[in-house]
């Protein structure tokens, strides 16, 4: 118990003082899970989308395989970018291997199916007749679609936190493919494994502290736009 | 004038995302320095006192992985690493050996010991033979908790074990935790177990631990670490001359003072012995 409150104590100073390397790692566990977000928004809604207004052959398979991945284990990820990225590995020419490039990589990859499976049951939720509706309307079919996202975004900005808070507490990926090294790839997470394991415990308190904090913030700013949305 | 309040708080959210764009990695390779190590030099903080000067002085990036010695050595034999310091000698020259790394040279020392509950069930305290200790915990059944990563802690208790002659994998008093040291110290400190630590990070950790110093000085305990650049002639893409200044560094009359005085501050007597003088490897075996 003592500890606890060592640590929020410690969080407090730590956040008010503004310490370098801790602003330095917050601000790059945020840059680096948030491009992740926007990376998997961008393909997740986009083939999410696609998948789900169209009728194919498989299309059972293909969304069973997508809801599956969106329970992803992130270590598998981090494995597999890892030997990918290897110097000897097949990308080993782009030399990102223990950089934060590596990291939004990995994290895209564990944050797009989530966002697509979520896009494809927001898309397949909206009523059939609203899209015969808008077609009927004279919309080209490429307004349609932008008039069905706009309908689901309630559901979709649901996808982009899901995606995000999957990302942002992540650890297994980013410790393998980024290597936690201080003052580069060194996020929240992989530093609060360090500092629990050098027995800094208050320090690891705080850590999580600022991570829970700076997860809570990105969600109020996503559930004010989406609420928002909702009241008009 | 929602829809323009929306807009605005996202592209806001965006600014404030992209504003510090990530610092592009300096796609210079040249400056890259992979240094693939074991957890303890990294728990310890030594590394974060040396790494910066190394630096300062020649402009190299080092891209430490705290790994244990086994994965460590793994690195290099796959060439993703440029230069290691681990600590497990036989694996090591096994490693030389075979090729995979040249100028394996002697850094520093500290040694192991066995750490345990106070109460000691094992009696084990005081016991300078670590074979004799280690026979009295599986004797005694007294819970004892192992690396078990390959790691060159691992390494070594697996070398005890086998002196003993008792096959304790399996056994229900002897669980393997598969972590770091500093992880594994805590695990035994809550289990009121006994462990294998390097010293340097049981002195690190003591003050959250449970664990008191019960078996040491035995031979057998050195824990020696060397410096092993990766084998360029075998692995193009090493970066072979940042491996060298690295490794020349921490064997350098600079780094080996810090080693020497290192952690005296902190936590009142050193935790590293600088090795680099020592001709012999064989001294401190």
């Amino acid at each position: 118990m003592e500890l606890i409150i060592e640590g929020i104590i410690k969080a407090i100073k730590l956040l008010f003082s503004l310490d370098r390397e801790v602003m330095d790692i917050t601000l790059l566990s945020l840059k680096v899970s948030g491009i992740a977000t926007i990376i998997s928004v961008f393909i997740g809604v986009s083939i999410g989308t696609l998948i789900a207004l169209n009728e194919f052959p498989g299309k059972r398979i293909i969304v069973s395989l997508v809801n599956t991945a969106m329970g992803l284990p992130p270590v598998v990820v981090g494995l597999f970018v890892t030997i990918f990225l290897w110097r000897n590995g097949p990308f080993g020419f782009l030399g990102i291997l223990y950089t934060p490039y590596a990291i939004i990589i990995a994290q895209s990859v564990i944050a797009t199916p989530i966002v697509m499976g979520i896009t494809i049951a927001a898309m397949q939720q909206l009523p059939k007749k609203l899209r015969l509706q808008i077609l009927a309307l004279g919309a080209t079919r490429l307004q349609m679609v932008w008039l069905l996202i706009k309908e689901a975004r309630l559901s979709l900005l649901a996808a982009v936190m899901a995606g995000f808070g999957g990302v942002i507490s992540e650890i297994g990926a980013s410790i393998m493919v980024g290597g936690n090294i201080k003052g580069y790839t060194r996020v929240l997470t992989t530093a609060t494994v360090m500092e629990t394991s050098k027995g800094n415990f208050d320090i690891a308190i705080s850590l999580s502290i600022i991570l829970l904090l700076l997860a809570y913030f990105i969600n109020l700013i996503l559930t004010h736009i989406q609420q928002k949305g909702h009241w008009r | 004038m929602k829809r323009v309040n929306t807009i605005l708080t996202i592209s806001i959210a965006l600014i404030v995302l992209f504003s510090v764009i990530i610092p592009l990695p300096s796609f210079a390779q040249q400056k890259n320095v992979i240094l693939a190590t074991t957890t303890s030099t990294q728990d310890s903080g030594l590394l974060d006192v040396l790494i910066p000067i190394f630096e300062k002085k020649t402009g190299y990036f080092v891209k430490t992985i705290a790994v244990g010695t086994g994965q460590a050595l793994a690195m290099g034999r796959k060439g993703e690493a440029d230069v290691l310091l681990v600590h497990a000698p036989e694996e090591e020259e096994k490693f030389v050996a075979e090729g995979y790394g040249i100028r394996r040279r002697l850094v520093m020392h500290n040694d192991f010991v066995i750490v345990g509950p106070k109460s000691d069930p094992a009696k084990i305290k005081g016991t300078k033979s670590a074979v004799q200790a280690f026979k009295r915990i599986a004797e005694t059944k007294s819970l004892f908790i192992s690396r078990g990563d390959n790691s060159g802690t691992h390494a070594k208790e697996k070398t005890i074990w086998k002196a003993t002659g008792i096959k304790c994998e399996g056994e229900k008093w002897y669980q393997e935790t598969g972590l770091g040291m500093g992880q594994t110290l805590n695990v035994a400190s809550e289990k009121k177990a006994y462990t294998l630590t390097d010293r340097g990070t049981y002195l690190a950790l003591k003050k959250r631990l449970d664990l008191d110093i019960l078996s040491e000085g035995d031979r057998l305990l050195f824990n020696i670490y060397h410096v092993i650049e990766v084998n360029p002639e075998r692995f193009p893409k090493v970066n072979s001359q940042g491996a060298q200044a690295f490794s020349d560094f921490l064997v350098s009359k600079e780094a080996q003072n810090i080693i020497k005085t290192f952690g005296i501050e902190k936590f009142g007597s050193p935790l590293f012995f600088p090795d680099a003088e020592k001709k012999i490897n064989q001294q401190v075996r």
